[in-house]
């Protein structure tokens, strides 16, 4: 499978890609692993007439703490976040699911911040990012905006970031001794989730429950008002609108938001 | 648009379409035929290399994102003129670790770089290790019994 044509420039420094951006608007398209873009382009579902490469932007490539917060920059890949002592030590969830996505070789290209601008509902990241309480910077032509994880998946493949606006960082909260636990129920090895349920500190969040991934409202409104892990993970399908399709119905989706969302609570992790 | 990369050892410069991808660059422009296409949607591996050092799947990487970089296939682990196997073929041919052959180039290409990063790894590491290769004969048993063998052999895994 071949791409339609595009042009393809690699910008050298984060302003440079920022003006190519605002110049292109919606006819360009931000490349940085190419593990999201590059399937679909080779499937036409998107033609974009400019790849903008800022794969080598390297100021985008950190995991450092600063303050409360754990920065990571949006070029950082699924291995770097795998092997971060940084991030077991201050975000343990984030290298454990980092782990799961994929296999060793789309690790060593897919980024944290592909990932995230791509908005696959059953991905993995998305769904952390939720639950861990990220904040994610982006930069455009009026400067630097942030914007909380729950406001920044709008839709399927949706997200708040503008066509003239680069995810530069991710700020995660340093969360080293909050309970977490993360179940990913996948049928091949290397999938994407069925469902999937993150849960650090009294948040949950699923994927492949909704066009978005989501936070399980009820399961945590329920647990901060005193309710048993279990009672609230009954409630974790509620509000959500799960499709179904070959690989699961809406029910079983449901039983497993559920089921998921109690072991994840519980502390387990990896995949169901 | 003009790229250099550095296949093999061999420093090239090639003028090549932006659309152009990696694997496809290595069969047909470089002429390295090693690296098989399977699924084309990066799922099987068989059309792992390194890129840098590290295992990537070409069907999903462009040219133009070799850039600069250096990119070793299977032919680039038997020697100049092929005729000495790099440890690792010498175990998947010592345990049979391979049946029809499509997946090999991809598999050896995958079990070189998870020795680098870990030269004694258990089974489990193995096999998880090397999820994103798949084995349509299902020959799995012996592939990992090979990359063991590799390793217990203490292989040195040179680029």
């Amino acid at each position: 499978m071949i791409p339609a044509p595009f042009d393809y420039v690699r910008p050298a420094r984060v302003e440079d890609a920022l003006r190519l951006l605002a110049e292109h608007g919606e006819d360009a398209k931000v490349l940085a692993g190419g593990h999201s873009l590059l399937p679909i382009m080779k499937l036409r579902l998107a033609a974009p007439a400019l790849l903008v490469d800022v794969g080598r932007l390297d100021a985008l490539r950190h995991i450092r703490i600063e303050g409360e917060d754990v920065a990571i920059g949006a070029l950082t890949r699924h291995a770097d976040l795998v092997s971060s002592p940084v991030l077991r030590a201050e975000v343990p969830l984030l290298p454990d699911v980092a782990a799961l996505v994929g296999d060793q070789q789309i690790r060593n290209r897919g980024t944290i911040g592909g990932s995230l601008v791509h908005g696959d509902p059953a991905a993995d990241l998305p769904a952390a990012v939720l639950a861990l309480g990220a904040t994610l910077v982006l930069q455009g032509p009026g400067g630097e905006r942030r914007v909380a994880a729950t406001e920044f998946f709008t839709g399927f493949l949706q997200t708040s970031t503008a066509p003239d606006e680069l995810l530069v960082e991710i700020r995660v909260p340093r969360c080293p001794d909050a309970p977490w636990g993360y179940q990913k129920f996948v049928r091949r090895a290397n999938d994407w989730a069925v469902v999937a349920a993150a849960a650090v500190d009294g948040r949950v969040a699923l994927a492949g429950m909704a066009q978005t991934p989501v936070r399980a409202a009820a399961t945590e409104e329920a647990l901060t008002a005193g309710a048993s892990p279990a009672e609230a993970a009954a409630l974790a399908d509620r509000d959500t609108s799960p499709t179904a399709d070959l690989q699961a119905s809406e029910a079983y989706r449901r039983h497993l938001a559920r089921l998921l969302t109690r072991r994840a609570l519980g502390g387990a992790r990896g995949r169901a | 648009m003009e790229v250099k990369v550095t296949v093999n050892g061999v420093a090239r410069r090639d003028d090549v379409e932006p659309r152009l991808l990696l694997v496809h660059y290595l069969r047909e422009v470089v002429g390295l035929r090693a690296t098989n296409v399977g699924c084309d949607t990066s799922s099987c591996g068989a059309c792992t290399v390194h890129l840098d050092g590290e295992a990537v799947k070409s069907c999903t990487v462009l040219a133009v994102q070799a850039d600069g970089c250096e990119v070793t296939t299977l032919e680039g682990l038997a020697g100049d003129d092929g005729s000495r196997l790099h440890p690792v073929q010498a175990a998947f041919r010592a345990e049979h670790g391979l049946q029809c052959g499509f997946c090999t180039p991809g598999m050896v290409m995958a079990a070189t770089a998870l020795l680098r990063s870990n030269p004694h790894p258990s089974e489990r590491e193995v096999r998880e290790g090397l999820e994103g290769n798949f084995c349509r004969c299902t020959g799995y048993h012996n592939i990992v019994r090979a990359v063991l063998a590799a390793a217990a052999a203490g292989a040195e895994v040179p680029e």
